[in-house]
């Protein structure tokens, strides 16, 4: 192979912050004082908390070093299966941080906050038409809020009509935070397994599907990377027993302008706008999660909620039958202004165009890894595909070993060991921004990784060696935990 | 299109090794009848520029600083961030990369929230301070359901003077679970009345604002021995935490949970989000604990490094017996809040902290010599509650065609407060802006 992408150039080892700083710098301009000290009550006031004391020098090298030991999207290929780690827009940024929306308060009054009101009211009105659906709340703060927020609506429906189920259908093939967003409103999960094709059989559905039953929690296209062809039949039997179907819409970036969740079945659905709409992860969060309704679930949503009145946006509480408030206030509208940008930016086709190039390239690479890695269900995947360890066993190499390993090759392993229906799974999620040329690097990364695991595992084993630590112990820290410094 | 750098020639080349003669091909594993059929009805794509222009119409639209002078917190508060803090967050090495499941390419976000944890610890007089949730409502609400789970009691008291919002929240994420929620009635001084909570039975813990909606101080330490006499676990809750660079934090007060709003602490206003869900409590009830936790180890050299850890408490382990749905956190937020702690420092904060005091007391001066009444004689922060007593309606509404929003209309949440609004000061409005409303209002 070409000389790797993986290197070692210089980075800086960097104390803990307090073990900098003098005692009487500081990294802030403070304000003018241009009012009296006044008298303060001596048995409230504390003694401040014990923080350093560092001049901005000392902030901003502090965190540029840090900031080096990171692997962003912005570094490389970050194939992370489930997370749709695509690129992030540049542009988005500079306009989620513009003073009118960043000093924007909550409450203000609705005739002050027309602007952050209307793009809140596009953005409900552009995802409730990539989906299909008809109401939508921008107020969950995360994927798992998400669910969280559609389960407290499943729940309020059955409670609205008199009913207590006490059960919720889940795959196996569904996230991980499914079950415990469910047993969050009391619900038990009842597990189903995937077919030997890797999709949920109707059969299967049909066996547990009772009147006790609140619905199914259903990830399409699952996370095999398999679209739910049975969706349609399942959900009639959902229907016909007074269930709802929940879809969880972390793949959604498989399918935009391709399939409308809400016209075949799904009766509410969370979306993450910091996968499938290009929000930047964060490093875990700030994300967003709203969630798509159809009508008849619409007076359940979170309050408060936009409406509009002949061009005139307000805010409205009444609601009788919401389940109430998610959030502090409307949600994370940063990452909203950033997603509004990316969907305006892309219009319908290329919204087409992204999540048709996204299975296009997790097609490519399940093609040309085929042979080199296991591959459980051999099908035509959507935008993420899924190998296992499975060749590598009789050299005792593990899926972590090379994933390790990839890091020296200079890319972000995908996921690992998730979906757990597949043993040593290793979860491949390309994203459509990533190009041929990029996508073929890392296919010669893989297969010099398998080739390495059969003539020096000892490489995998060792492996990572260029990052700035090597493999951490991570029973040691969870034994004797050390949580603060 | 500028995010997508397939050519032609690349498509038809991936295409061809795949085995598919044409991209619609892809999607063969959709039946026909899940197929959406016609194109999404969404608007033409727009250029950069376009969407650059459109995006600044919008937020044209908006009242803000200096054209507006905005007397207003409730839970959002208007502070300084230092230009140093929005560089760094726009590193992309922090911004663009996930939850840290790969400890060895991402020590960066590890070691930073390693520090935020222990920053917040500090600041809050916690053992223990998880990597964050979503922002103070949530946060609030988890910690409730922590401390049921703890004591396997069914009943939770709060004051009435928490934030109304975050009350709501917790309404929404107790509902289900059949849990009650009593409500602390206010005492005429502006503080929580916390007498009742020995007649409540079954009680799993009782909950505290400090600073409280009202923006008074409450007497925590009192309530605390109140509270460990009823025997529920005591949580405190805060929307404003710059008050504790001046004021003693709850962790000295005898709290078993102490969660809020961070915003704060370096992170712009936003419309109200993102926010920061702070989370601490006591390393006896650490496994009890949501959401992630960042822990110190070694490497295979010994080298010092940093995980994730204790998992097991989470749901990707545990699945429906986890502590929490958590997944993501705020993690961007806890860095810029660390970031920011770190700029003010100890000697920054108390200065900081003790300016908004001040500059709340000219203001309480200037509208009591103004003829307006200060309700509560409670110590405050950099918030308190006047009443108007020739109406709030007419005042509140002239103010506002000078672009002088004068503070929170309290009745919509409180109705006995009908005339009353909740003003704030921060350091960002000068002697001269307060000047401006005291006159206004005198007359």
């Amino acid at each position: 192979m070409k000389e790797s992408q993986g290197t070692s150039g210089l980075i800086l080892n960097e104390p803990l912050l307090w073990e900098k700083g003098k005692e009487g710098r500081i990294g802030f301009s403070m304000p003018r004082r241009d009012v009296v000290p006044s008298p303060l009550d001596k048995d409230l006031a504390g003694d401040g908390p014990d923080i350093p004391d560092l001049s901005e020098v000392d902030v901003v090298r502090h965190y540029t070093r840090l900031s080096q030991w990171n692997f962003g999207v912005d570094t490389g290929m970050y194939p992370l299966g489930s997370c749709t780690m695509k690129y992030n827009p540049k542009i988005n940024e500079k306009l989620a941080a513009l003073s009118g929306f960043a000093c924007a308060h909550p409450l203000l009054p609705a005739e002050l906050s027309q602007g952050a009101l209307e793009l809140m009211w596009r953005l409900e009105r552009y995802l409730a038409e990539i989906t299909g659906m008809d109401a939508v709340t921008l107020q969950p703060a995360a994927g798992a809020h998400g669910e969280l927020t559609g389960m407290l609506i499943i729940h309020a429906y059955h409670a609205h009509r008199g009913s207590n189920r006490s059960k919720i259908i889940v795959p196996d093939t569904a996230h991980g935070t499914n079950p415990a967003s469910a047993s969050l409103c009391g619900f038990s999960s009842i597990g189903v397994p995937s077919s030997e094709t890797g999709v949920v059989s109707p059969e299967a559905v049909e066996a547990v599907m009772d009147e006790e039953t609140a619905g199914i929690m259903i990830t399409n296209p699952n996370t095999l990377g398999l679209f739910e062809e049975n969706i349609r039949r399942i959900a009639d039997i959902v229907h016909a027993k007074g269930g709802l179907v929940y879809g969880d819409g972390a793949n959604m970036n498989a399918v935009m302008g391709i399939v409308q969740m809400g016209k075949i079945g799904f009766d509410v659905m969370h979306l993450n706008l910091h996968k499938t709409f290009s929000t930047p992860h964060g490093g875990g969060g700030p994300g967003s999660g709203p969630v798509c309704v159809k009508d008849f679930l619409a007076p359940f949503l979170p309050v408060p909620r936009v409406l509009s009145d002949t061009g005139c946006y307000r805010l409205s509480e009444d609601f009788p039958e919401s389940i109430g408030r998610m959030h502090a206030f409307h949600g994370n509208f940063g990452v909203m202004v950033k997603a509004l940008c990316y969907i305006m930016t892309m219009g319908g086709e290329g919204l087409k165009q992204a999540s048709s190039r996204a299975v296009l390239n997790a097609n490519y690479i399940k093609e040309n890894l085929k042979e080199s890695l296991h591959l459980p269900y051999d099908r035509p995947c959507m935008h993420e595909c899924v190998f296992s360890d499975r060749l590598q066993e009789a050299e005792k190499v593990t899926t972590l070993d090379m994933a390790k390993r990839l890091m020296d090759y200079g890319f972000h392993p995908p996921t690992i060991y998730f979906p757990l229906v597949v043993h040593g799974a290793l979860m491949i999620e390309p994203t459509e921004t990533e190009s041929k040329e990029d996508l073929d690097r890392f296919i010669e990364a893989m297969r010099a990784i398998v080739k390495e695991a059969q003539d020096h595992p000892d490489r995998l084993k060792e492996a990572p060696r260029r990052p700035k630590v090597r493999r951490l112990d991570e029973t040691a820290a969870a034994r004797k935990p050390c949580l603060a410094g | 299109m500028r995010y997508l750098p397939h050519t032609e020639e690349d498509i038809a080349a991936m295409l061809g090794a795949v085995g598919l003669e044409s991209m619609d091909d892809l999607f063969s594993s959709v039946p026909h009848d899940c197929r959406m059929h016609g194109e999404l009805d969404l608007p033409d794509p727009l250029t950069e520029w376009e969407l650059d222009a459109f995006m600044n119409g919008l937020a044209g639209t908006m009242a803000g600083s200096p054209a507006y002078r905005i007397f207003m917190g409730a839970g959002s508060y208007s502070h300084y961030i230092p230009e140093s803090l929005s560089y760094l967050l726009g590193r992309s090495e922090f911004s663009t990369a996930y939850t840290p499941y790969q400890p060895e390419i991402s020590q960066g976000t590890l070691q930073g929230i390693y520090e935020y944890q222990t920053l917040v610890s500090r600041l809050l007089g916690m053992e223990v301070a998880n990597a964050s949730m979503y922002d103070g409502a949530s946060a609030l609400a988890e910690a409730l359901l922590m401390a049921l789970r703890i004591t396997k009691r069914k009943r939770v008291a709060v004051s009435r003077l928490v934030h109304p919002h975050y009350r709501a929240a917790a309404r929404t994420y107790l509902r289900p679970g059949g849990y009650e929620i009593v409500e602390l009635p206010c005492l005429e001084s502006g503080r929580t009345d916390i007498a009742g909570v020995s007649a409540i039975d079954d009680l799993a813990a009782v909950v505290i604002q400090s600073p409280n909606f009202f923006g008074c101080i409450e007497d925590l330490r009192a309530a605390g021995e109140a509270i460990r006499e009823a025997g529920g676990l005591f949580i405190v809750t805060f929307t404003e935490p710059l008050a504790y660079g001046l004021f003693k934090n709850p962790g000295l007060q005898g709290a078993d949970i102490v969660c809020g709003e961070g915003q704060s602490l370096g992170l712009p206003q936003s419309f109200g989000g993102p926010g920061l869900g702070m989370f601490a409590c006591r390393m006896k009830d650490v496994r009890s604990m949501p959401g992630r936790l960042v822990g110190k180890t070694i490497d295979r050299d010994g080298k010092t490094g940093f995980v994730l850890t204790l998992a097991t408490r989470e749901q990707h382990i545990r699945r429906e017996k986890a502590n929490s749905n958590i997944c993501t956190n705020s993690s961007l937020c806890a860095l810029a809040s660390a970031m920011y702690l770190a700029s003010v420092g100890r000697t920054g904060i108390r200065e900081l902290a003790a300016l908004n005091y001040d500059k709340a007391a000219y203001l309480k001066r200037g509208l009591k010599e103004a003829g307006l009444t200060i309700t509560f004689d409670s110590p405050t922060f950099n918030e308190f509650v006047v009443a108007f007593p020739r109406g709030l309606k007419n005042t509140y509404d002239t103010l506002l065609e000078k672009r002088i929003v004068a503070g929170l209309p309290l009745a919509p949440w409180y109705p006995e407060y009908a005339d009353h609004a909740l003003l704030c000061v921060t350091e960002t409005m000068s002697r001269e802006d307060m000047d401006v409303l005291i006159k206004e209002v005198r007359q």
